[in-house]
Formats: C-alpha cells, sequence, structure tokens
C-alpha cells in the first residue's frame, strides 16, 4: 500500500477576532461580573492562554435569571410565534454566515479537528436552528401530549430554562439547548463549560447581529459553582443538563422536591457491536468513526467493541492498520483526524483509566504517532484481552480509548452490551436484515446505530436509557421538555 | 336456625403471581370509613418490597416482549373479570372509602372501563408518539416508544380502587412491569384486585401489591437499584390531613440512579416544594401521558443504498 506524505495545511486563525477578556452577557449586553473574578481558557494543543472569561457567582446568576424572567414576560412570551420561528431562522443564516469564525474558535478552544468543527458541529448547529425555527408557529400540531395549552390551543413554554452544557461539543450543545427553548417560547440563562466558554461568547454577538431582544438569551461563563446556582435557582422553571452522570444525579437530587422540569443527557458505555457476517471495510471505518471521533470524548461513543470471536483476530488486526493511519495533531490542519485532548484534567483521567486497564490485565496497544510536544494529547489506543468486569469495560473514559471484548451467540452479545448502567446508545454491524431488527429490539439504549455510527440529526431525537439520562432531545419529542405539562 | 358465622378472607401480599403474607410476620388492622374493624392486612417490609421487585424485573422480558395485541387483551380480560365480581369490589369500596352503596358501584364502573380505555392504548402509542424522522442524509431513521422497565408505584390514599387502577393500567399498558404499595389505610380493594388479576391471564410478577405504611416501604423502594421508575400519586395525603410521606425526599433517593420520577399533582410554583394533591380519578385521563411517563423513545438509524 502506497503511504501519501501529507503537507501541513492549517486553517487561517485570521477569521478569528479574540477579545483579551470577556463579561457576561445578561439583558442583552456584556457585563462585569458582581464579584469580580475570572478564569483564562486555553487552546489545548498549544497551552497558549486564549483569553479571560468571567465567572458568575450568584449574584451574577441571579442577575441573569431576572433578566431572562423579564424577557419572557414583557417581549418573548408576547411575541407571535411566526415571528419568534423568524428571530431563529435569522440565527440559523448567521450561524452559516459566521460558519468558517465559528469553527476556527471552536478548534482553537476546544482541540477538536477544524474538519469536526467545520463539517459537522457548525452545520448541525445552524440544522438544529433551522428545524426548530420551522416549529415556534407549529406546536399545536406536534402532538405533545399532556401539555397546557393557551386559549389558542398551543402548548405552553415554562418560563425560564436554566441550561449547562458540556466542553465535547460547545457551539453544538448550546444549539442543541436554545433553539427547541426558543421555539418554544422560553428564554434562557446558558452556563457553557468552563474550558470551552468561547464559541458561546460569540454567539452571544450573534445575538445581538440577529436584535433578538435583550434578556431572551444570557450566557453567564464560569465553573461548577456557577452551574449549580443557576441549577438551583428558585425563579427557574426548567433546567436541562448534559454532561456527566456524577453531576447529573447532584441535579437531579437539587431540583428534586420542586416543580422544576428536568431534562438530562448524560454518559455512556456503547457498546459497538461486529458479526461476522458485517462488511468488514465499512464496519472498520465505523469502529474507527465510533471511538475517534472528537478525541473520544463523545458521551455515546463506541467504547466497547463487542467482536463475534469467529473474527475478532481479523477485525482487531484491520483496526490497528487504520489506527496507524490516523494523523494526530494540529486541530486546525486540514487533515488531522484526531486532535488534542480537551484538558489537563481530562488527560490525566484518560491516562490513569489506561493504566487501570494496565493493572487489571487487558492488553495495551497504542497507535504509532508522533505526538506534539506542547498540548494535551492521548494516542489512539485499543485494549484487547478485556473482560466485562474491567474498569475499562465498565467505566466511561470519555477519551480515544477502546475496549475489545467478544462473544459468540447474538443472545450473549445482547447480554453483554446491557449489562453497564448506562444505556445511551449502541451500534450494530450485520448484514442479515432480521438480526439488527432483533439486536436493536433488545439493546437498553436510546439511540441504535446499525452499519453506522455516530450519526446525528436534528429531527432525530436523542438521549438515553437507565443512568445515560432522561429526555430527549431533537425532533418532535424534544419539544416536550420545553412546555409545561397540564 | 342461628345466622351462619360467615368465613372471613385473610388479606395477603401478591408477589409474583403468589399470595404470600409478609415475610416479617406483621399485620396491621384495617378498619372501614367509620373506624371499625374489618380486617387485619399484611404490613409490607423492606425485604418484601424486594422480593417484589425482584418478581417485577423477571416478568419484565416476557411482559414488554409479549405483542401489544396480546397486552391489550389481558388487560381486557382484567375488564371481564373484574365485571364478574363487581357486587365484591363495590362492597370493598364502599367499605374502605365510606361511599353509598350507589356511589361505590359506579366507582367500580369507572375502574373497570378505566382497564378497557388502557386495553386499548397498548397499540396505539406506538403510532401515536413514534416517529419516521426525515434526516438530512440516506438513512432510514425511526423513533419508537418501549417500556422503561420496574416501575414502583404509590397508588393514591384516598381512592383505592379507580386512582389504583389509574396508576396501574397505564404502567403495564406501556408493557412496564410493577411494585405497588396500595392506600395505606383503604389497602383492601387493592388485595381483591390481585386476586382478579391472578386469574386473569396478567402473568405473575408484572404486578405486584403490597400493603403496609407508605412512609417506611416508599424509601427502600425509591432508593432500589433495579427500580427505573418511580410513580408518586400515593404522595398526597387523604384529604384533609397531613402528609405521612415527603415527596420531595423520595425524589432525591431516586436520582441516586436516575429513576425517572412522576411527581403527584400539586399546584406550587416552579421553585419551591408543595404540597401534593390527589385529583379527582373520576375524570377521563387527557391522552395517554401516564403510560408515556413509562416509556423511553429508541431512535435506529440504518443507512439506505443500493
Amino acid at each position: 500500500m502506497p503511504t501519501f506524505e501529507y503537507a501541513p495545511a492549517p486553517e487561517s486563525r485570521a477569521v478569528v477576532d479574540l477579545q483579551p477578556s470577556y463579561g457576561l452577557f445578561i439583558g442583552g449586553e456584556f457585563v462585569d461580573p458582581v464579584d469580580g473574578t475570572s478564569m483564562k481558557t486555553v487552546n489545548p494543543a498549544t497551552e497558549e492562554v486564549l483569553s479571560e472569561v468571567a465567572v458568575g457567582g450568584a449574584a451574577d446568576v441571579d442577575r441573569a435569571v431576572k433578566a431572562a424572567r423579564r424577557a419572557y414576560e414583557r417581549t418573548w412570551s408576547r411575541m407571535p410565534a411566526a415571528e419568534r420561528g423568524k428571530y431563529l431562522f435569522r440565527i440559523a443564516r448567521i450561524l452559516q454566515e459566521r460558519g468558517r469564525e465559528l469553527a476556527v474558535l471552536e478548534s482553537l478552544d476546544n482541540g477538536k479537528p477544524i474538519r469536526e468543527s467545520r463539517d459537522v458541529d457548525v452545520p448541525l448547529a445552524a440544522a438544529h436552528f433551522f428545524y426548530h425555527a420551522g416549529w415556534a408557529d407549529k406546536l399545536a400540531w406536534a402532538g405533545l401530549h399532556g401539555a397546557a395549552l393557551g386559549p389558542d390551543g398551543v402548548p405552553l413554554p415554562l418560563g425560564v430554562a436554566g441550561q449547562v452544557i458540556p466542553w465535547n461539543f460547545p457551539l453544538l450543545m448550546l444549539a442543541w439547548k436554545v433553539a427547541p427553548a426558543l421555539a418554544t417560547g422560553n428564554t434562557v440563562v446558558l452556563k457553557p463549560a468552563e474550558t470551552t466558554p468561547l464559541t458561546a461568547l460569540l454567539f452571544a454577538d450573534i445575538c445581538r447581529q440577529a436584535d433578538l431582544p435583550p434578556g431572551v438569551v444570557n450566557i453567564v461563563t464560569g465553573a461548577g459553582a456557577t452551574g449549580a446556582a443557576l441549577v438551583g435557582h428558585p425563579d427557574v422553571d426548567k433546567v436541562a443538563f448534559t454532561g456527566s452522570t456524577a453531576v447529573g444525579r447532584e441535579i437531579a437530587r437539587t431540583v428534586a422536591g420542586s416543580r422544576k422540569k428536568l431534562t438530562l443527557e448524560l454518559g455512556g458505555k456503547a457498546a459497538n457491536i461486529v458479526f461476522d457476517d458485517a462488511a468488514i471495510d465499512e464496519t472498520v471505518e465505523g469502529i474507527v468513526d465510533g471511538i475517534f471521533f472528537n478525541q473520544g470524548h463523545v458521551c455515546c461513543a463506541g467504547s466497547r467493541l463487542l467482536v463475534q470471536e469467529t473474527i475478532a483476530e481479523e477485525v482487531v488486526g484491520r483496526l490497528q492498520q487504520r489506527m496507524s493511519q490516523l494523523r494526530v495533531g494540529d486541530p486546525l490542519d486540514k487533515n488531522t483526524d484526531v486532535g488534542a485532548v480537551n484538558s489537563a484534567e481530562q488527560l490525566q483521567r484518560i491516562t490513569d483509566l489506561a493504566a487501570v486497564g494496565d493493572a487489571e490485565g487487558a492488553q495495551r496497544w497504542t497507535a504509532p504517532c508522533p505526538l506534539p510536544e506542547n498540548g494535551f494529547w492521548f494516542s489512539p489506543t485499543l485494549f484487547t484481552n478485556v473482560s466485562p468486569a474491567h474498569t475499562i469495560a465498565r467505566d466511561e473514559i470519555f477519551g480515544p480509548v477502546l475496549s475489545v471484548m467478544t462473544f459468540r451467540t447474538p443472545s450473549e452479545a445482547v447480554t453483554k452490551a446491557n449489562t453497564t448502567p448506562y444505556g445511551l446508545s449502541a451500534g450494530i454491524w450485520t448484514e442479515k436484515g432480521s438480526r439488527i431488527l432483533w439486536m436493536a429490539d433488545r439493546l437498553r439504549a436510546g439511540v441504535v446505530w446499525a452499519n453506522t455510527f455516530n450519526r446525528f440529526d436534528p429531527t432525530s431525537p436523542f438521549g438515553g436509557y437507565k443512568e445515560s439520562g432522561y429526555g430527549r432531545e431533537g425532533g418532535r419529542h424534544g419539544l416536550a421538555a420545553y412546555v409545561k405539562e397540564a | 336456625m342461628a345466622a351462619r358465622l360467615d368465613v372471613r378472607k385473610t388479606y395477603k401480599l401478591y408477589v409474583g403471581g403468589k399470595f404470600p403474607r409478609s415475610e416479617s410476620g406483621r399485620s396491621y388492622e384495617v378498619t372501614d370509613a367509620k373506624g371499625r374493624f374489618v380486617a387485619n392486612a399484611a404490613k409490607a417490609s423492606r425485604k418484601d418490597a424486594r422480593d417484589a421487585v425482584l418478581a417485577a424485573r423477571a416478568a419484565f422480558a416476557g411482559w414488554s416482549g409479549a405483542t401489544a395485541y396480546n397486552r391489550g387483551q389481558v388487560l381486557y380480560r382484567v375488564a371481564e373479570v373484574m365485571e364478574g365480581r363487581h357486587a365484591q369490589f363495590a362492597e370493598e369500596v364502599a367499605r374502605a372509602e365510606g361511599l353509598t352503596a350507589a356511589k361505590a358501584r359506579a366507582v367500580v364502573d369507572a375502574a373497570i372501563d378505566r382497564w378497557v380505555w388502557y386495553a386499548g392504548w397498548t397499540d396505539k402509542v406506538a403510532q401515536v408518539v413514534g416517529a419516521a424522522n426525515p434526516v438530512a442524509g440516506p438513512y432510514f431513521n425511526l423513533s419508537v416508544p418501549e417500556p422503561t422497565g420496574v416501575v414502583a408505584v404509590l397508588a393514591p390514599q384516598a381512592s383505592s380502587l379507580l386512582g389504583l387502577v389509574s396508576v396501574v393500567a397505564p404502567v403495564v399498558a406501556g408493557g412496564s412491569t410493577c411494585v405497588v404499595l396500595a392506600s395505606e389505610r383503604r389497602p383492601l380493594p387493592a388485595v381483591v384486585l390481585g386476586e382478579v388479576l391472578a386469574t386473569s391471564d396478567v402473568p405473575g410478577g408484572v404486578v405486584n401489591l403490597l400493603t403496609g405504611v407508605t412512609a417506611e416501604t416508599a424509601p427502600w423502594l425509591a432508593s432500589h437499584e433495579d427500580v427505573d421508575a418511580l410513580d408518586l400519586a400515593g404522595a398526597a395525603p387523604l384529604p384533609g390531613e397531613d402528609p405521612t410521606v415527603d415527596w420531595g425526599a423520595l425524589e432525591a433517593a431516586a436520582a441516586a440512579t436516575l429513576t425517572r420520577v412522576v411527581r403527584p399533582a400539586g399546584s406550587g410554583a416552579s421553585g419551591e416544594a408543595d404540597g401534593a394533591v390527589e385529583p379527582d380519578w373520576t375524570v377521563l385521563p387527557d391522552g395517554p401521558r401516564r403510560v408515556l411517563a413509562f416509556m423511553e423513545t429508541k431512535t435506529v438509524w440504518h443507512p439506505k443504498g443500493r
């Protein structure tokens, strides 16, 4: 096989205009935090400080919730739904117009390859706004069972939504949260992740360009305490969270006993199941996409590979060959396949869990790729000799680490796949249609990808079973999370 | 001739299709609405609750795997068998709730009709809430509702039969199985319902009925790792009484394993805890929301190609 050499093909940073520091976006303008603290956000590929952002305290959260409440009562809930929708269409268009700027900024702040931020995150974020824009004046026909209806028969919004999002898809998660909330008539206070606040702050500028009424979208940057203040604020009607199961539990506990509506999109440990009749080339691509997409920082990543015993050796061999071709490095290089791990903290977690894999007797194989000297990096890694009891088969690693196990029969594959408290996603690779449908019925997971993996669309409901959370995002189902119950 | 001495019934638990006493050997006195002794009911323990969860889990694969058409027929069969015991239910409800005979009969009518209503939903919900999603790519993309799993149900305290049926029928209609804490002070209609379920093709373990003290047993179910969802309808006290159950604490306990929670009805503002109230169960449900509360949405993708 010929080996291709790739010349560097960096995307230009010039398209991004970074401020040295950012305040909080509250009531339509950037304001300084009340208690005046700030934090630095760094480029995980170089450890260069990109900017300083404000850390919102309880008083800032309160100010933001008040601004959202005022906007809800005075503007947003009184506006004709069609006009609300038109604001969302405007936002979708501006997201497209400023797509390259957003993609570069996302890659800078998050470390993900520009190929992914440019071709996946940003287009999908725009698509979410387009999709939900159209729902704004059609909610009466959305089939939202049990919703409280206004005098015109239209499902009623909840009021103020407090939304907390993770660092793995910063802009896309913002879109998943903000678009349905606004379309259904709510106003929002959004807390971006501690390590990836920049695209949310650029989104604030997009709201300005769209002339979105002040207070409809408020962005309060900060860390865990900021999120906790938002979730626990008594004047928040709805809490939406994407992140770890541990934090999700805390939020569910905080909200317990109140009348706040809650949706949680939490961790996962997806089984990607390969049968001996699978189309092998597509399958290997699917496995790679399943676990190495976005450095494995994906809640629905196919982190447990279950291969039918008869082809295990062949699949692992081909996988190693394919992994050896992955280009790890500069996120802004258009040829990069795997970018930087998002933070030093996450790199430590991945490193520690991989070490536990060694200690418990699994066999580690690491892709032979050179890594940059600065920044946070972890080579694509595969473990064989893994048993379902191993830590690396049970805990979410949230990094480019694949645990390989084998099975003999479809029933055994189902049992092994379901032996986890998580239930977010699963993959099936086989050419036999009846087996796909039989498996899909039995896998306890919210999303099942058959002969594909990691596909997302605003029309397609996403969310988990069991400890992967509750509620759905996307599609008709996702709207239910943002309307009042009768 | 002397009046015949009637044969009284021992009211027991209904777990895994059988009628055991509480493993604890405990019972408690049940009185009628006027405070007169009626019977000793089994006082379920933590162990009984855990046994019931095991039974419900064991029954889940079979019940959730049955066709929706089959489940609908089984639910309709429950209504048929209840109809045959109409007089017995009316007597139990009148005694428990202090209703006139005519009112008690109306309650039983409504309870039977509620089974029929939910029987019809089993093979409709997937069409009503399922979706073929028009994704922007060459993929077949389908979303369907699936049963959540094992549901712990706090049955309403006041409406001992109609309320009970109104919360149990939707759970099993959707294909989940359940452990039910019957009304604490009015438990006997639930025990009779167990006798109906045992003889109407409902597989053992699909519905498990416990009698006893709600505040004692509910926390064990709320925090149980193998319970997938929790219905707090029965956290609302009898009218005019103070609550014995802190539903917020139960919801907090359920958070440990992300157990889905259906809160009791109430009218508080979003941010504050408030008292739970028992709704009027004679009102026909406004759609299948109670069925859907115990269902998950599964989305399946497959590429299209030649």
